[in-house]
């Protein structure tokens, strides 16, 4: 047993749900109880869908348990093929139909439908979300992929299918178009996009194309992988996610179908240039704290470090079955890599690194406002606000666009935060003012110790590195080494009682880094067994610090 | 108030509802403890049961589920389903994280899903041996908010009916006055505003659930008590066995509503005529003329109900007889018709009632029919508003204010809102 307050997957039918949800002409029977139609207000609501989801459940109650489960199921599914007419079908149980162990498969199976269909076997207890859309995915090719013919029709265009996208996903309906576009500029030709809009039909060719473009492992690799198996068709590796990745995409894209390589990045790629301006200067080695599903996680790490200048100061995902591509990618960065379902985790690793910037799913934009850090959605799962009206992919060029935008909006701009450090005891530009362009009233952090006042004070800060090496700033009392503060609790542990001088002292310090200079100089007198506080233990502590 | 349909007294008391079989959509009883958790305020709430439940609770409570909540899920896995862990000890060691992570809990209610009960979990042996092992620091119940058992609000009934046992009663030797008790979750406004009412006609009322578990009221022989929700039906059986004694009257929805469920207590406690009056004359114009306002907007539109949340018929009779309403069907997950017999003789005779749910069904009858606005969930809301059709999803109307004077033209607004909204659009 496990205590959950908060979970980041839904269970695997869920996933089998998403994919369902995405095709145009695939119903999906699911054995289960009263109860479980929640699910179709993820799709209904987050996804704001105008349509049902095309899901059937059984519905079982309590009183129909002593009865024949397996004879409800099977009028349910009789009663779908009737209602809906679907090309193919999907059925499977919910994890309290699991336990009744009424089979689907072979229940359907002696219906005898004249369409396909797929038996879903989707432990509920050992997997998850993600690996229900993966295995429902995957299935569907294997049920319904036909062989090539063994002669190729020939073609003016090399041809590929997309792989991945899915109902609830974090911004597949802008990445599909925003890849689309790309692809049919290098002189590729969409096949097919699955599950994504997809009929039975369409899946069935999807042999057909010269190759598989992978968008999102988490739900296309492992149906990839067997088409590779099966076909020889070749799979993408790379997900063009950011300036650099993107681009490395289209380099693999021409290597696989021996296409020129353009020579340069298109007119709309803005990302680039805007990183580059000296406003973005103040992003230099701002510590960054990344955590989401495994592929926007490693990309995003990327991104941070390579385009934006970022300190990667800590990472970590929810999807166990890319731990080891996100312990690989930590370790690139020197850092260790986190992998939990459990929100309290992230949490307390995040307010031990106290990190100035927090990329993450809806769960970390919770945590990072109660801690007052700037935050910035990268990954599922995520609330309806990150269902846009207007177009905003993550991937290819523009994708680069919104990912600067998104991220580089929660902080504070340059010139402004530079104004703060000049006139910080002016009374207009004080360590509770938010960003100008974020509003003006922010409710007091509760967990922020309370000297360090302001939530906004925390996050925005300058760089370690920078306001030490600035002679602008002498009084600033922060290193490099803050950066190493790891073992959490401790970190938080306050033993040390401060003199009223040295409080005072660390009120002149400027307010973005005077979190770090607390938590610095506590720990110091703590290592060394001071008792209390005084002027000269912060001055102790500093030079102790910037060695 | 419509003249011609009160003189028809029998309305639908002998109902025959249209009762159906068939997919469901709709919420289990977990889900009552969004707003139960909000009501008891040291009480903790541990689901017992899957992925499935604590994603479910996560989906309905939104953003409330990052206020450090009072709820949470142990998760069965494998190991526990394997016989690989004695679960009874796994319930030990998630009891014990819990409580020592929240030390200010002082009532904990083990909450039992669709799994826990197909594996056949006994929760309330669980229940009575964590007592054990935390008394008195914490009391440990279980009820069970499982789909195969409860729709929606009935896991507000599951965990009352749970709790009354445990109620403090009173000495049999003393013979005290009777003392009227209000029965389900109210809005904690809603509850102060009853409470002043029924002050003012010098009543004494305790309010159960009450908001601390350290503060349930006393029930006994002499205890009347007035139900505040239509979905409470195992928990007004546990009180009966208690002793106490079930005051009918209609749900305080509405001006007429409301005033109808203060009299059966004012008639019940020998309240005169004039002390009634005075009390409630001044907020019952107040809310008479707030509700005018909204009658111009929902006169004569056509409302079709899906089931829900048992609030469904007394809404049918509020939206009808004081907005002039036309029902075309009102669904309800579950008649119980005792209790919902003061409200049934209130509706239109005629007026078509259902019981439990088909959806595809029922859906082809509410496009069939074509009404001005469908009260759904959310799973068809959207759905139905794609088709042009106009809804109010109901989950608002089981966590918003809506009993009592005060609230009245509120509960209007929620039925009007929508409409305003696509006239505004189409405009």
């Amino acid at each position: 047993m496990q205590l959950t307050l908060w979970t980041y997957e839904g269970p695997p039918h869920v996933g089998a749900m998403r994919v369902a949800t995405a095709m145009t002409d695939v119903h999906y029977v699911l054995h289960a109880p009263q109860g479980d139609t929640y699910a179709d207000l993820l799709f209904t609501m987050i996804e704001r869908l105008p349509r049902r989801p095309p899901v059937t459940y059984t519905t079982f109650q309590a009183r129909d348990l002593g009865g024949d489960t397996a004879e409800l199921f099977k009028d349910a599914a009789r009663q779908a093929m009737a209602r809906f007419q679907p090309a193919a079908m999907l059925v499977g149980s919910s994890c309290t139909a699991e336990l009744i162990q009424d089979d689907p498969g072979g229940l359907a199976q002696a219906l005898q439908l004249t369409i396909p269909v797929v038996a879903l076997e989707l432990p509920s207890y050992q997997r998850k979300e993600n690996w229900g859309a993966s295995e429902t995915f995957y299935q569907l090719c294997r049920h319904l992929v036909h062989k090539p013919a063994a002669e190729k029709p020939a073609k003016v265009r090399p041809t590929c299918n997309i792989l991945g996208p899915s109902a609830l996903g974090f911004r597949h309906r802008d990445d599909v178009k925003e890849i689309t576009q790309l692809l049919n500029q290098l002189g590729v030709d969409v096949a097919v996009v699955a599950p994504l809009s997809a009929s039975v039909a369409d899946v069935q060719k999807l042999a057909e194309a010269d190759f598989n473009v992978v968008l999102y492992p988490e739900i296309g690799l492992a149906a990839a992988q067997w088409l590779q198996r099966q076909f020889d068709q070749p799979y993408t590796k790379t997900v063009p996610l950011g300036s650099h990745a993107t681009r490395d995409f289209i380099a693999e894209v021409c290597a696989l179908t021996s296409l020129p390589q353009p020579a340069q990045d298109p007119a709309n790629a803005h990302a680039h240039w805007y990183a580059k301006s000296v406003d973005s200067t103040y992003l230099t080695g701002k510590r960054v704290y990344i955590f989401g599903d495994a592929t926007h996680v490693v990309a995003a790490a990327r991104i941070a470090s390579q385009e934006m200048g970022f300190e990667v100061v800590g990472m970590g995902t929810y999807s166990r079955e890319f731990a080891r591509e996100v312990r690989d990618c930590a370790k690139r960065y020197g850092v260790e890599a986190l992998i939990t379902d459990d929100y309290l985790e992230v949490e307390t690793q995040i307010n031990a690194l106290q990190p100035e910037l927090i990329l993450g799913t809806q769960m970390e934009r919770h945590i990072a406002k109660r801690q007052g850090i700037p935050c910035a959605v990268i990954s599922a799962p995520v609330h309806v606000q990150d269902f846009p009206a207007r177009y905003a992919p993550q991937m290819g060029f523009e994708g680069a666009n919104v990912l600067f935008d998104t991220w580089v909006h929660p902080l504070m701009m340059g010139l402004e935060e530079h104004l703060i450090g000049m006139f910080r005891e002016d009374f207009e530009f004080h360590a509770g003012a938010a960003p100008s362009h974020l509003g003006s009233t922010r409710p007091a952090a509760e967990n922020v110790a309370p000297v360090v006042a302001a939530p906004v004070a925390t996050a925005v800060s300058a760089t370690a590195a920078a306001s030490s090496a600035t002679p602008a700033h002498p009084d600033t009392l922060t290193t490099d080494s803050v950066q190493k503060v790891a073992a959490p609790a401790q970190a938080a542990s306050n033993q040390a009682t401060w003199s009223p001088e040295a409080e005072k002292e660390l009120g002149k310090i400027p307010f973005f880094v005077r979190g770090k200079a607390r938590r610095n100089t506590e720990r110091f007198a703590q290592d060394l067994g001071v008792a209390t506080i005084t002027v000269e233990t912060l001055y102790d502590a500093k030079a102790h610090y910037s060695r | 108030m419509r003249a011609e349909t009160s003189a028809q007294t029998s309305g639908c008391t002998d109902v025959v509802p249209l009762v159906e079989r068939g997919q469901r959509e709709v919420f289990c009883g977990l889900t009552g403890i969004i707003w139960l958790h909000r009501k008891i305020q040291d009480a903790f709430f541990l689901v017992v049961g899957s992925r499935t439940c604590a994603h479910l609770i996560q989906s309905a409570a939104g953003v409330m589920i990052f206020a450090e909540p009072r709820f949470g899920t142990a998760i069965i896995d494998e190991r526990d389903l394997a016989g690989l862990a004695d679960v009874h000890e796994e319930l030990d060691r998630v009891v014990g994280q819990l409580l020592a992570r929240r030390p200010d809990i002082r009532l904990l209610f083990l909450v039992g899903s669709c799994p826990s009960e197909v594996i056949k979990l006994d929760l309330s042996r669980a229940a009575e041996r964590q007592n054990q092992i935390h008394h008195p620091a914490v009391r440990v119940l279980n009820y069970s908010g499982s789909g195969i058992e409860t729709t929606f609000t009935q896991g507000e009934d599951a965990c009352l009916a749970a709790l009354v046992p445990s109620l403090p009663g009173l000495p049999a030797s003393t013979d005290t006055a009777p003392a009227l008790m209000v029965v389900g979750t109210l809005a904690d406004v809603v509850e102060d505003q009853m409470r002043s009412l029924l002050e003012r006609m010098g009543l004494q009322v305790s309010f159960f659930p009450p908001r601390n578990s350290q503060a349930m009221p006393v029930v006994g022989p002499n205890t009347r008590y007035l139900l505040a929700q239509p979905f409470l039906a195992d928990t007004a059986r546990a009180l009966q066995s208690r002793g106490a004694q079930h005051l009918p009257a209609p749900f305080p929805l509405g001006v007429e509503g409301t005033t109808a469920w203060l009299q059966a207590a004012a008639t019940e406690f020998g309240v005169t005529p004039e002390v009634f009056e005075q009390a409630t004359a001044a907020p019952r114009q107040r809310a008479e003329k707030a509700l005018a306002v909204q009658r111009q907007m929902l006169q004569g539109q056509r409302i079709f109900f899906f089931p829900d949340s048992q609030l469904e018929i007394p809404l049918a009779r509020f939206v009808h007889r004081e907005l002039g309403m036309d029902l075309v069907e009102v669904g309800t997950p579950y008649l119980h018709r005792q209790h919902m017999a003061a409200e049934l003789a209130l509706l239109p005779a005629g007026t078509r009632i259902s019981e439990g749910q088909d959806v595809d069904l029922q859906l082809d009858r509410c496009i069939a029919d074509a009404p001005d606005l469908v009260v759904c969930g959310l799973g068809l809301a959207n759905p139905l508003e794609a088709q042009g059709i106009t809804t109010k999803w109901a989950i608002e109307l089981v966590f918003t204010p809506i009993q009592g004077y005060e609230q009245a033209a509120d509960l209007a607004g929620l039925f009007s809102r929508p409409l305003k909204r696509r006239l505004k659009l189409a405009a």
